[in-house]
């Protein structure tokens, strides 16, 4: 397909673009430009950083599971482009040079590119800017203090990318597919069921990069700008399939802040902006860590295929490992959360804090009357072949008092829900019993007490 | 003065840019040739046949060879001739290369090494220490044994006994950079190979082998790379190699970088150690004896493990004099990747041995560890050399058998006398620093306050042995060139992988000359230059080539000095270089007048230097000797908060105080020093490799396998380098650092095991890496 982009505030016009050359890729290998690294070629380590910039603003995304076709229409700056065009530092590469905050200097560019587009946005929560490059040198000390000196130095002019107009798409009747609307994507989804459908490609990617799957025609759905869309009603948050985790934590933020604290921690930045709930529930993960929140919420998950619509309980969609209860050509539209009082506790449980694959998560929503549990949704992630519901302890917590004596009334209950499995993440007697423990947790939170080594200072 | 500034690294500029080139950015010549491996998918077994049909027919191929395609011996071992290049029909492990694609491009070899079906016969895989004993599958003839006094006696004499054992998980390097090379075919058969690599010189004697040439038809050059750790000592070979014969082969350029997940599959990681202990002690938690069983799980191949698992065994007393001691070391064989050198190289295995039995021992005497620790310290020297500060008055409890030892100073396990001891001043001014006592209470106090969350905390030293245990490699040479206008050109054999080596030795030069930094230029490391280098490795980089630096520059100053002095007649010995300007007497002028008025009087301008570290005596098999020219000391304090639900947790602070010796510069040694911290701690915390039950590595991405990131170092991070000149004659006094503050995470598994004491009467026995479950295990147990 033919495509239109900035980069480094030029333009660039390809034709014929293959539907899965990372962006990555073009840039060392036809391009040219090695300043932008390959370290891990699966969007975990941030070598790759480069800055796009659209009409939602401008954000770090990883550059190595990045299609060229999901560029058009938008202002790519890579770190050759950070600094001045008479070569002027910008303030975070002067800053990372007086704090010593390079050594072997590798991953550098990617967190040079990082700094600048929080320092663009304004963004002060380094850690979290940051929690999705990683260093092996530093120890990180001196790149956060490099952010920090900064931070309040103006941002040079040459960042402003103008938002480009995106250039009227030539209609194209065949793959790579970039449809405009779901309508559209509807009518070619049902025509080539077949397709892979890209939203994010943070999971695609990795098909493509690690797998070297041929994916098949491609179906890119980033131009669909309904399939974007929040929508407010009295009583529901209708959330469509293409809204991306870093709109969804700014979402949860108020509405339900361990959902959004939860998503905070589920990628980087880098991630978090690529990546889509409809795809984190589409792929059918059993260790996506979108499902376990939104089923202890209530969640419906809205299909489509051509105009025929249905939905279902969240829950019901995911049939069995690798199995979800999608027909061919039929795609995920939306979620509505019904709206509530914020009961919502979420706990992700790995081995690092950030940017990592949970071996757990729970997620709990208890109703309590004059102390006694009224009604338990809870939901995991990583106890089973898919996200799956704690039924039985719903049902042994139901009318028990809200307390010590209530969970352990449940004890024999996890294991009639669950028979984890043990793998490179965590043991099959850890999951359950982290699991159990989570419950208590949520007790202890519920009475005011400091669970979480996160809230801790020294 | 250039030296001691806290200058940033030479290439800051580049890195924050992106100009700065690694292997895979350099231009590549037109027709340049990708490389991939096809790999083993078993663990042990033979190859029975292999279809390579598909491999050869898929797009962009140019050439396929499996092992009886390559020209002769494509030996890639360092040690002992144990690696072919490709399976010899033999399958050692799980990610062993077996056949070799050549291709138009890097995704084109890669996507056709899949396709290649080798059919095989498995044996059942040895993978674990255990399989390892069992089978007696191990590398010498047996576990080498060091001893000093009867251990056994004093055990068993001793009032109180602990004994035990610790698991130590291995590590993944995950330099940034992954492996890469690039052969440049030349005229008449040489070959020049760009390598990101930590070993110039064995690349170069490793390709010259393979190609069968000598190795002045091979020029290895590497100006940078992008994380080394040790993991680019040896495992490079193959790369290397590689690309060398393919490019002999077809006559084109050839280029091999492993993707990530390949790098972790194929390529070797620290060792994992298993750790038995005995130990008695008396009531005052003074060591009375102690004996310890080390098994090293090697790999496959023999790579760098026998000098590894001696440096386990040289650390073994870490700070502490054990009067009595027996250390036993077994160097077990596995169906796994080949262990290799990784930062520390063996010492941090060993030392955690003693540190463990340090904390063993106080939870079993109802004592303070970091006293403990304190009590079984080598005694304070009596005379400290030009380690400043002046010693403090010895704590009270310093026993009759230390006060025995003050003096000379007392000996190692290993009979080396330590004459440099400074950790009891240094301990006191951390302890002070970090109140340690004031938040040990504190500690105390929180733990008894709040049910689910406890705290610990620890403070760790490191005592850490500079110089090759295998005394030839500590030599170096270097190559200076004074040009006829006054700039600089040095070369030395040290490479560089982010540690900042190339500017510490130009500010050697650079203080030599009395020049400005911007007068001396930074080359490549280049076999060409400088002959017969041993690899940028025990962290010897700076001590080993600023000297040669140093030397060469000394030489030509001496020349420019002699001439001056006759032409002005005065005494060469008065001639100074300073500030830009060469001053002979009365004389005074430009540093490039002065090297052009020695051009003008044909005076040499160029300069060899040569260096090798005097005082060196070691018998490796008996264990006996001077195998270090000194020792590197620091001590670290950790506090971290552990979910007593979860098991997980967080490190809050850590304060760290660590000797640089009279630092050459200052911010490039914090920095190694902060960095080697979080990778320490890493070490013993998040990172864990899984392989399973046949022998495949289930971690082999930064998906699965963690690395600390941003948030994951202390809230709180003070790091401060001890004032004090090495009492060795090292270059400008200064002391090694790569390697030794890695040893400071110690003091996290430490503070974790501290806060898993809380939590209940038993000893923790915590493992490494102590994830959230092994955390919650030990909570369990201790509560049990």
């Amino acid at each position: 397909m033919d495509i239109t982009f900035l980069l480094n505030g030029e333009s660039v016009e390809l034709r014929d673009v293959a539907p899965t050359v990372t962006l990555l890729d073009w840039l060392r290998e036809t391009r040219g430009l090695t300043g932008t690294k390959e370290g891990c070629n699966e969007g975990d380590c941030g070598a790759c950083t480069i800055m796009v910039t659209d009409d939602f603003g401008a954000r770090a995304l990883n550059a190595c599971i990045l299609f060229l076709p999901q560029l058009h229409g938008k202002a790519v700056r890579t770190v050759e482009g950070i600094a001045g065009p008479d070569g002027a530092l910008h303030p975070v590469q002067r800053a990372m040079v007086d704090h010593h905050g390079s050594q072997c200097g590798f991953c550098t560019p990617g967190f040079v590119v990082a700094m600048a587009t929080a320092h663009l946005n304004g963004d002060r929560a380094h850690d979290d800017a940051l929690a999705g490059n990683l260093c092996r040198c530093t120890g990180y000390a001196p790149i956060v203090r490099a952010a920090e000196a900064a931070a309040e130095e103006p941002v040079p002019d040459w960042m402003e990318d103008p938002a480009v107009r995106e250039p009227a798409a030539a209609p194209q009747n065949r793959a790579p597919y970039a449809p405009d609307s779901a309508d559209a994507l509807a009518e070619i989804y049902a025509a080539h069921p077949e397709a892979t459908l890209v939203a994010g490609a943070t999971d695609v990617g990795l098909w493509v990069t690690k797998g070297l799957r041929d994916v098949g025609p491609v179906i890119f759905l980033n131009r669909c700008a309904d399939l974007q869309r929040i929508d407010e009603t009295a009583d529901a948050l209708r959330i469509g399939a293409g809204v991306t985790m870093d709109r969804m934590r700014a979402l949860m933020q108020d509405r339900h802040p361990a959902y959004s604290e939860m998503i905070r921690r589920y990628g980087s930045a880098q991630v978090r902006a690529a990546a889509t709930l409809g795809g984190n529930i589409a792929n059918g993960s059993p260790i996506g860590d979108n499902p376990p929140p939104l089923i202890a919420l209530g969640a419906r998950l809205h299909l489509r295929f051509r105009d025929t619509r249905r939905e279902m309980p969240l829950e019901d969609f995911f049939l069995d490992y690798g199995k979800q209860d999608r027909h061919p050509g039929e795609f995920v539209e939306a979620v509505t959360i019904p709206k509530q009082p914020d009961r919502l506790r979420v706990y992700k449980l790995s081995k690092r804090f950030d940017q990592d694959i949970s071996a757990v998560c729970g997620a709990f929503r208890i109703a309590v009357e004059d102390g006694m549990v009224t009604g338990a949704r809870i939901a995991f992630g990583g106890m089973a072949g898919v996200p799956r519901r704690a039924t039985h302890v719903e049902a042994a917590l139901t009318g028990q008092p809200w307390s010590a004596e209530g969970i352990a009334a449940a004890w024999d209950a996890w294991e009639a829900d669950f028979q984890p499995l043990s793998d490179m993440r965590a043991s099959a007697d850890y999951r359950l019993s982290a699991a159990r423990n989570m419950l208590s947790r949520c007790l202890l939170d519920d009475m005011g007490a400091v669970t979480s080594v996160l809230e801790v200072s020294p | 003065m250039s030296v001691a500034r806290p200058l940033p690294h030479d290439a800051a500029r580049l890195h924050v840019t992106g100009a700065a080139r690694y292997v895979d950015d350099i231009p590549c010549p037109r027709g340049t040739l990708h490389l991939a491996f096809g790999l083993s998918d078993i663990a042990a077994g033979r190859i029975v046949a292999m279809e390579l049909e598909a491999v050869r027919a898929a797009p962009g191929v140019i050439a396929v060879f499996a092992a009886e395609d390559l020209p002769g011996d494509c030996d890639c071992s360092p040690s002992n001739h144990d690696e072919p290049l490709l399976s010899d029909g033999t399958i050692h492990y799980l990610g062993q290369p077996v056949f070799l694609v050549v291709a138009t491009s890097h995704l084109a070899a890669r996507r056709a090494a899949r396709l290649g079906r080798v059919e095989t016969e498995t044996v059942t895989p040895i993978l674990s220490i255990d399989d390892a004993l069992e089978a007696g599958s191990h590398f010498e003839d047996g576990p080498r044994i060091w001893a000093q006094g009867d251990a056994a006696a004093a055990i068993a004499a001793a009032p109180r006994r602990i004994e035990g054992e610790i698991e130590i998980g291995g590590q993944e390097h995950f330099y940034l950079e992954g492996q890469a090379a690039l052969a440049l075919p030349q005229e008449d058969g040489d070959m020049v190979v760009h390598a990101s690599t930590q070993h110039p010189t064995e690349i170069q004697h490793k390709v010259a082998h393979a190609l069968g040439r000598p190795m002045h038809a091979v020029r290895v050059e590497t100006r940078r790379m992008g994380g080394g750790f040790g993991g680019k000592e040896s495992q490079g070979n193959a790369l290397a190699v590689a690309c060398a014969v393919a490019a002999a082969a077809t006559g084109a350029p050839c280029k091999m970088r492993y993707d990530r997940d390949d790098d972790f599959t194929i390529t070797g990681k620290r060792h994992d150690f298993r750790i038995r202990y005995e130990a008695g002690f008396d009531a005052d938690g003074r060591l009375c004896g102690v004996d310890f069983v080390q098994y090293a799980r090697c790999g496959w191949a023999q790579d760098l493990s026998l000098p590894v698992a001696d440096r386990a065994m040289l650390h073994a007393d870490n700070a502490y004099f054990l009067p009595d001691v027996r250390i036993e070391s077994h160097r077990l064989r596995t169906n796994t990747q080949s262990a290799t050198a990784f930062r520390g190289f063996g010492g941090p295995q060993g030392m955690l041995g003693i540190e463990r039995v340090m904390d063993h021992v106080a939870h079993a005497a109802g004592l303070d560890p970091l006293e403990v620790r304190r009590r079984n310290y080598y005694a304070a020297c009596g005379e400290g050399g030009l380690s400043a500060p002046p010693p403090a008055a010895p704590p009270e409890s310093i026993s009759a058998k230390k006060k025995q030892g003050d003096g000379p100073g007392q000996t190692t396990p290993y009979g080396q006398v330590v004459e440099d001891f400074i950790l009891h001043e240094m301990t006191e001014a951390l302890a002070a620093q970090a109140d340690y006592a004031g938040r040990r209470a504190a500690v105390a106090e929180w733990n008894a306050a709040n049910p689910v969350l406890k705290r610990g905390l620890a403070l760790t030293p490191v005592k850490f042995g500079i110089s090759f245990t295998l005394t030839h490699l500590n030599q170096a040479g270097a190559l200076v060139h004074v040009y006829q206008d006054g700039s600089v050109a040095m070369n030395h054999g040290g490479t560089e992988m982010g540690q900042g080596l190339f500017q510490k030795v130009a500010q050697v030069a650079a203080s030599r000359f009395g020049l400005p930094m911007e007068a001396v230029r930074i080359t490549a490391t280049d076999t060409g230059k400088v002959p017969n280098t041993s690899a940028t490795a025990a962290s010897s980089g700076s001590d080993l080539n600023g000297m040669a630096v140093q030397a060469a520059c000394d030489t030509i100053r001496d020349r420019m000095a002699a001439h001056l002095a006759e032409v002005f007649q005065a005494d060469a010995s008065e001639v100074r270089f300073a500030d830009g300007r060469v001053t002979v007497g009365a004389e005074a002028m430009s540093f490039a007048r002065a090297a052009q008025l020695c051009y003008e009087a044909r005076v040499s301008l160029s300069a060899t230097g040569f260096y090798k570290t005097p005082k060196l005596a070691w018998d490796r098999m008996r264990g006996k000797g001077r195998p270090f020219f000194y020792f590197a000391y620091g001590a670290a304090c950790s506090e971290v908060v552990i979910d007593t639900l979860t098991g997980e947790y967080r490190i809050l602070r850590a304060d760290i105080l660590h000797d640089c010796g009279a630092s050459l510069n200052p911010a490039l040694d914090l920095g190694q020093i902060e960095g080697g911290f979080v990778q320490g701690a890493g070490w013993l915390t998040t990172e864990e490799l899984v392989w399973d039950d046949n022998g495949r590595l289930r971690t082999h991405a930064p998906s699965t396998y963690k690395i600390p990131a941003c948030a994951d170092r202390p809230d709180v991070f003070n790091v401060a380098l001890w004032d004090g000149a090495n009492r060795e004659e090292t270059v400008y006094r200064s002391k090694a650092v790569g390697e030794p503050p890695f040893m400071h995470g110690i003091s996290v598994l430490m503070a974790l095991s501290d806060a898993v004491a809380s939590c209940g009467a038993a000893y923790p026995a915590l493992d490494a890496p102590a994830t959230p479950e092994r955390v919650l295990a030990a909570i369990e147990r201790v509560q049990r």
